[in-house]
Order: structure tokens, then C-alpha cells, then sequence
């Protein structure tokens, strides 16, 4: 029988969006003296609100207001003293979950199931939890007596745009640094109204401060001599030119970057869950995921069973309103970013692998790509060698598990990996000589603050996250 | 009013490398050959993560069924209803009340549909039929020494011939879980054969259903391996449970018959059905399921040959909710008749 969903669109006013927005320097909001950019809705590519930039002095005042705190108020601050602000945060976070939601969903395009049942949540969870390491520094193993390192620029990318901000903010405030921190151009929302939140917390002015902007506040910031520390996640070739610039200067740089993950299927896995697993891996967040499983590598001897299980599942997927909470896959986040998964995909045909689309409808306004798999795909492919940053699998077949895990490691990047099998020595066996910072054995794409993420390679150093995740953000 | 206990047929060998029964449908040949080929099929089917299973489980259960689609839902899972009474205290005085229901659930909504079947008790299986002449809903009795199982296969064959004989056009039987729990596959097997036989044959054959009874099963393998074992045999319908175990049906032990019966249609072309029984109370849970059902068999499961509630107090709290998307508020339910 057939059954169709009706709409059931989560409400756009529950995000109190306003008409502007401005960066926040030294506990207030200000006007940037850079040009107001306006951001937009990517499912229906209207206009959501204006959005005040900062422009170089800005970036000389935040980071002078930054350091101002840090020897004032914040650096000498017991750690104890420094949590209960972070708990405040957290918790606030949390209290106003659903107005976050869908003003991540509104700038952001993804589905609101994603930001109120992950992105949400897990920025408090990591809120929450570096409040807690705050007055606990000198048990992290990490030395008696870490010491903060002074004022930390961080610069996020758009596709978790409020979790990003707090991976940066949660264990950089946690330690006793001080922030400057800039959201992506077309994401700044979510990471003004956290601003606010920290405000209305009563976090001493200059401990946190954010500059919304384009790459050229980005590069002001990273380049800024009163920095001490740069956390950078964002492209390959950003974080390359930023840890040119850092070079010899003395200052500490973490960088999380671009990937192009692995999701390892064995024959004895669990077949079900493993479909299931691969497809949370690629299109959770609509593919723009620096950890995504975009490169299927399945034993030969399943390949065509569960090439077929996978796309019927896929057929399942709903494409459409963020808002919607029934929505499985939103809208991309900009133009520029749907004309390079167009342009990669027929890159795919280009080269000869067998592109399949899902059949699902996709709305007639907005920035939305099908979800799509590539058959047939060599390792010598682009759409098997570059992070396409979208909807978008690539499937790969493999004998062996030694074949496996050299074609896993045949990549520049090193993010994570996917190792789905029921036998555990033979997970673990792989999991040991896949090169990737994560790996993750019968699941994929699970974020916990306790559990380091980060690179090897061209998907950068520095962890974030847990006990090691610390110590970017001391001096130890 | 009599009926008439027929003979059982003898018992069917189950002993380590005996020939099993043969019914298996098409492509199966090989699996059913003999024990030991049946075992080796079931320990081969891939394994279920329970991480992963109960993940997407939450991900179903988090669907936001409304407005239309929540009444067609509504409609959908009473016409889905086994109506159930299995209670040493059941009377005729009792399920003719419930009978009374099944074929119209609200009369003061008549454009409600009526539930798929009312389910009781063999001897009062006689009881139903009279009740429900002349309407679609059809007469459903447990049998097989329900609940356990605990008896001889010949008394399990003469519970199943007395209810079919009382005019039930479906059996609801249990699979003998202490041959299950001990690996002889085979015992179930041959079981599961001999009373589809006792299920009559042509026209008038009785539709099969075979209960796992999940809650007593160790794990969510086993209940792949216990779906597949009962597809093999020649059920028409897999069934979570008896009702008189907890935990009965959850969604991630219904996703997991879901997905067998999806394969094994993928398969052989067949359709076999699902009925989860057991723990369902509610509009809302129901709904869940139905969700379920749709993105992981596939529509063509929604509908009440291959998907069943088994349930008792679920079908008021359908009428409520059906009642308060009509009008815009809830009703007591005391406004609403019940059996």
C-alpha cells in the first residue's frame, strides 16, 4: 500500500532569527568594519539575515581584548572558577537546543533530525565535558602543572558549524587560553547566538570573541602575531598555506583536514548494519563530512549482493526540507559547494565509472544533489582519490584483506576508517595498519567527547576531543 | 456444539542426518536437505550487529507521522488487528463481545474498518466463527499447546486439527524453543511441516503462523536463524511472540523478521508475512512499526496479508487517536465502546 509522509516541518520561528548580526569583541557586540555579508537559507537560497565582518583592526582588537583577558582575568582564574562559566555554558547550550537546531538547520541545510539529534547535543556534550577537565589539568598525564598557552585563533568550517565552535572553544577556555574565533563565511549564526549564550553567562569580556568573514579574515587572524596558538579545520590546501605561514614562528598549530575514508565491508560482516553503517557514513550531513566513508571497499565475493542491498536502502532515503523532520538528506550548504560535487561526479563518468542515482524527488528550488553512487570505481579515479565533500560514494572491491587495507591506505589523507566484520581479531588486525586517525569497527561517523579525533597526513595533526585532545591547548 | 479431533499424523523424524519433511520453498533444496545442511545454513546467515539494529530502530521510531498520512496510518494498523483474547478465563459471553467489535470496531465511525481476525483459544474457536459469519474478519486460534509448546507432537497436532476443524482459517502456532535452544533445528522443522499438514490443504487450508516467542530466544542471531528456520518450514507469517512473555514484539526483533521476510521474497519471489504481538499498546508504538515495516520490507508489506498487530487494549487506543485527529481534541474513553 502506498503511504506517503505528510510534511512535518519543524518551526523556522523557533530559531528567533534576527534581521542582523554582529561580531562579538571584548563582551559585546560590535560593528565590523569589514563588508556586512549576508547569509543564506541553501534550501531556498533566500536571504536570511545580514551578518556584520570584521575587518583587520578588528582582528587587531579582538586579539588585543583576547590577550587582555588572558593576563587579567582569565589565565590566572583557578580552573574550578573557569568551569563553572563553561558548565553554564553548556547547559544553556542544551536548554536552548531546539531554537539552535533550527538556526543550524535555516544556515546551515541539514536536516533538523541531524541538528537536534547530533550536532546539538554533542557541542553540549563537549561543553560539559572539558568543564569538567578545567580544574583537573594536573591529572590529565600530561605533566604536574600544564600551563595555558595565552590566546588561540581558531577558524571553523560550515558543515558543523555550532560543534566546530565548540571543539574550539570547550578545551581551549577549559585550559585557560583565550579565543578569537572565526565561523565560516557561509555559516555564522549558530556561532554568534553561542557567543551570546557566553555572554549572558557572564564569561569575562575578550575570553571569547568571534569575527564572522571570509577567507580574508581567516588569514588576518592566522597570521596575527599576538596569537599563540592556530586550530584550523577546513580544506587540505588552506591548512598547507597556514602551516607555511606558521612555520618558524614559534606558535603551536593543530589541523584538522580534508579525507577520504575508507569503509572496509568483509564478507563476514553483518550485512544489514553494514549497509546501514555505509550509508550514515556518506550521507549523514548530506556528505560534508571530513570523516565521510566516500570510499566503499567491499570483498568481491559480496560486492554484488550488497551493492543491491545498498541501493534499495538508498532508495529510502528522503531528500528534501531541512525543516522537515522526516527529511534523511538536506540541502547543500552553497553553490560553489554543489558545483564542485557536479563537477566531480562527471569527472566520475568521465573515467568510466557507472554513476547510480537514487530515484528519490528533489525539490524544485534550493541547492540539493541526489545521492549517488559510483560502481566499478579504480583506485587511479578522482572520485576515489579527491574528498568530494558531498552525496557521493564511491564503490571499490577488494580479495584480500591485505588488499584491503594497502587500498584503504592509498590515499594522501588518513581521517578515519570503517571496518565492518563479526570476527574480532581480524577488526583488529586492520584496524592496526589502516592509517587513520579514527577508526571506527561496526559503526561509523559516532562523535564523543571523550574519544581523540583527528589525522595523519593531509588530514592534518592535533587531536581534539578527550584526554589527549588537551594537550593542543597546553603548555606541557 | 461439536468438533471433531482427527487423527494426528505420525511424527516426522527429526534425528541428526534424518531427512527432513520437504516444503521448503523455491532455491532451498540444499538448506533442508538434512540436519546438518540446515544447520549449516542458519549458522551461515550473516550476523545482526545489535548496535547498528537498535540505532536505526531509533531512527524509524523517530519518524513524525501527522496529519493525513497519521490517519491513513490509523486505518491501516486496525485493519491490521488480530483482536486478541487468550486468558484461562475467556467465556463465549467474552469473545463474542470481542467479535462484536472486530466487525465494527466504532459504530459511531463506520467508515472504520474492520480488524483482520479475532484470536482465541482453540476450543472457543467455534464460538468466533459464529460470531463473525458473513463478515471479512476471519477467525484466528493459537494452537500447539500454547504457550510453551511443552507437549507431545501428537497432542500439538491434535490441538491444531480441533481448531481447524472449529472453522479457524488461521493457526497461530509456537515453535518448540527447548529444541531450538539445543540446536536440533531439525525437531523444529519437522514441526513447524507437520502442522502446516494439519493445516488442511487446497481452499480450505488454514494460513500458518508461526510464533519464535523472541523473548526466550538468545539474541537477535537467533532470531534471524528462527525466522529463516520457519520461512524454510512453510510459515505464511513469522510471529514475535506469545503474549505471555516479556520482553515480547520491539522494533529492532520486528526490523530483523522485516528484513527476512524481504529476503527471503527477494529470493524466491514469495511474500510471507510479519506479525509482531505482544507490547503493543499504543497508536504511537504501532505507527513505529508501521514505519518500519514500509522502509524496511517495503510498501508492499502494508497491508493485513503480510502485516499483523496481535493485541488487545492497541485498538482503543487507535479509535482514540483516530477520534482526536477527526475532532481536534481526546475523548474519554469511556466514550468509545470497548469489548
Amino acid at each position: 500500500m502506498d503511504w506517503t509522509y505528510a510534511p512535518a516541518p519543524e518551526s523556522a520561528s523557533l530559531a528567533n532569527l534576527q534581521p542582523s548580526y554582529r561580531p562579538f569583541v571584548d563582551g559585546e557586540f560590535v560593528d565590523g568594519g569589514g563588508q556586512p555579508l549576508k547569509t543564506l537559507n541553501p534550501a531556498t537560497e533566500e536571504v536570511l539575515a545580514e551578518v556584520g565582518t570584521a575587518s583587520t583592526e578588528d582582528v587587531d582588537r579582538a586579539v588585543a581584548a583576547a590577550h587582555r583577558a588572558f593576563e587579567t582575568t582569565w589565565g590566572p582564574m583557578p580552573g574550578a572558577e573557569r568551569a563553572k562559566y563553561l558548565f553554564r555554558i553548556a547547559r544553556v547550550v542544551a536548554e536552548r537546543a531546539r531554537e539552535l537546531a533550527v538556526l543550524e538547520t535555516l544556515d546551515n541545510g541539514k536536516p533538523i533530525r541531524e541538528s537536534r539529534d547530533v550536532d546539538v547535543p554533542t557541542a553540549s556534550a563537549h561543553l560539559f565535558h572539558h568543564a569538567g577537565w578545567a580544574d583537573k589539568l594536573g591529572y590529565a598525564g600530561l605533566g604536574p602543572d600544564p600551563r595555558p598557552l595565552g590566546v588561540v585563533g581558531a577558524v571553523i568550517p560550515w558543515n558543523f558549524p555550532l560543534l566546530m565552535a565548540a571543539w574550539k572553544i570547550a578545551p581551549a577556555l577549559a585550559c585557560g587560553n583565550t579565543i578569537v574565533l572565526k565561523p565560516a563565511e557561509t555559516t555564522p549564526l549558530t556561532a554568534l547566538v553561542l557567543a551570546e549564550i557566553a555572554a549572558e553567562a557572564g564569561l569575562p569580556p575578550g575570553v571569547l570573541n568571534v569575527l564572522p568573514g571570509a577567507g580574508d579574515v581567516g588569514a588576518a587572524l592566522v597570521g596575527h602575531e599576538g596569537l599563540d596558538k592556530v586550530a584550523f579545520t577546513g580544506s587540505t590546501a588552506v591548512g598547507k598555506e597556514i602551516q607555511r605561514r606558521l612555520a618558524g614562528t614559534g606558535r603551536r598549530l593543530t589541523l584538522e583536514l580534508g579525507g577520504k575514508a575508507a569503509n572496509i565491508v568483509y564478507d563476514d560482516a553483518p550485512l544489514d548494519q553494514a549497509v546501514d553503517g555505509v550509508v550514515d557514513g556518506i550521507f549523514f550531513n548530506q556528505g560534508h563530512v571530513c570523516c565521510a566513508g566516500s570510499r566503499l571497499l567491499v570483498q568481491e565475493s559480496i560486492a554484488d549482493e550488497f551493492e543491491a542491498l545498498l541501493r534499495a536502502r538508498i532508495e529510502t532515503l528522503r531528500v528534501g526540507d531541512p525543516l522537515d523532520k522526516n527529511t534523511d538528506v538536506g540541502a547543500i550548504n552553497s553553490r560553489a559547494q554543489l558545483d564542485r560535487i557536479v563537477d566531480l561526479a562527471a569527472a566520475g563518468d568521465a573515467e568510466g565509472a557507472r554513476r547510480w542515482t537514487s530515484s528519490c524527488p528533489l525539490p524544485e528550488r534550493g541547492l540539493f544533489f541526489p545521492p549517488t553512487v559510483f560502481s566499478g570505481v579504480e583506485q587511479t579515479m578522482r572520485v576515489a582519490r579527491e574528498e568530494i565533500f558531498g552525496p557521493v560514494l564511491s564503490v571499490l572491491t577488494f580479495r584480500t584483506p591485505d588488499e584491503a587495507v594497502a587500498k584503504a591506505n592509498n590515499t594522501p589523507y588518513g581521517l578515519s576508517a570503517g571496518i565492518w566484520t563479526e570476527k574480532g581479531a581480524k577488526a583488529l588486525w586492520t584496524a592496526q595498519r589502516v592509517r587513520a586517525g579514527v577508526v571506527w569497527t561496526n559503526t561509523f561517523n559516532r562523535f564523543d567527547p571523550t574519544a581523540p579525533f583527528g589525522g595523519y597526513g593531509e588530514s592534518g595533526f592535533g587531536r581534539e576531543g578527550g584526554r589527549i585532545g588537551l594537550e593542543a591547548y597546553l603548555d606541557a | 456444539m461439536t468438533t471433531t479431533v482427527r487423527a494426528p499424523r505420525p511424527d516426522a523424524r527429526s534425528t541428526g542426518g534424518a531427512r527432513l519433511e520437504t516444503r521448503a520453498g523455491a532455491g532451498f533444496g540444499d538448506a533442508v536437505r538434512d540436519e546438518a545442511s540446515l544447520r549449516r545454513f542458519l549458522r551461515g546467515l550473516p550476523g545482526v550487529d545489535q548496535v547498528g539494529l537498535e540505532r536505526r530502530s531509533a531512527t524509524l521510531a523517530s519518524r513524525s507521522i501527522k496529519k493525513e498520512s497519521k490517519l491513513q496510518a490509523l486505518d491501516m494498523a486496525i485493519s491490521m488487528i488480530d483482536l486478541t483474547t487468550l486468558e484461562g478465563a475467556d467465556t463465549p459471553g467474552k469473545v463474542r463481545s470481542l467479535c462484536a467489535q472486530a466487525r465494527r470496531p466504532d459504530p459511531e465511525h463506520p467508515d472504520v474498518p474492520p480488524v483482520a481476525a479475532v484470536c482465541v483459544y482453540p476450543d472457543l474457536a467455534g464460538v468466533a466463527v459464529e460470531a463473525l459469519r458473513g463478515s471479512a474478519v476471519a477467525v484466528a486460534a493459537v494452537a500447539t499447546a500454547f504457550p510453551s509448546g511443552r507437549s507431545s507432537r501428537a497432542v500439538k497436532l491434535a490441538d491444531t486439527a480441533f481448531a481447524v476443524d472449529a472453522g479457524a482459517s488461521e493457526i497461530d502456532m509456537v515453535i518448540d524453543r527447548g529444541a531450538f535452544l539445543t540446536g536440533r533445528y531439525g525437531a523444529v522443522f519437522d514441526e513447524i511441516v507437520a502442522v502446516k499438514q494439519a493445516c488442511g490443504s487446497g481452499e480450505r487450508r488454514a494460513h500458518l503462523k508461526v510464533i519464535l516467542e523472541t523473548g526466550e530466544l538468545a539474541g537477535y542471531d537467533d532470531v534471524r536463524r528462527a525466522s529463516w528456520l520457519a520461512l524454510l518450514a512453510g510459515a505464511d507469517v513469522i510471529k514475535t511472540s506469545t503474549g505471555k512473555i516479556s520482553p515480547a514484539a520491539t522494533l529492532p526483533v520486528v526490523q530483523v523478521m522485516l528484513q527476512a521476510v524481504r529476503d527471503w521474497h527477494r529470493a524466491t519471489g514469495e511474500l510471507r508475512g510479519v506479525k509482531a504481538a505482544g507490547g503493543i499498546r499504543t497508536a504511537k508504538d504501532a505507527i513505529r512499526h508501521l514505519v518500519a515495516v514500509n522502509e524496511v520490507a517495503g510498501p508492499a508489506w502494508l497491508t493485513p496479508e503480510l502485516f499483523r498487530f496481535g493485541a488487545s487494549s492497541l485498538l482503543g487506543d487507535l479509535l482514540r487517536q483516530r477520534r482526536t485527529q477527526l475532532d481536534g481534541h481526546y475523548e474519554s474513553t469511556d466514550r468509545i465502546g470497548s469489548a
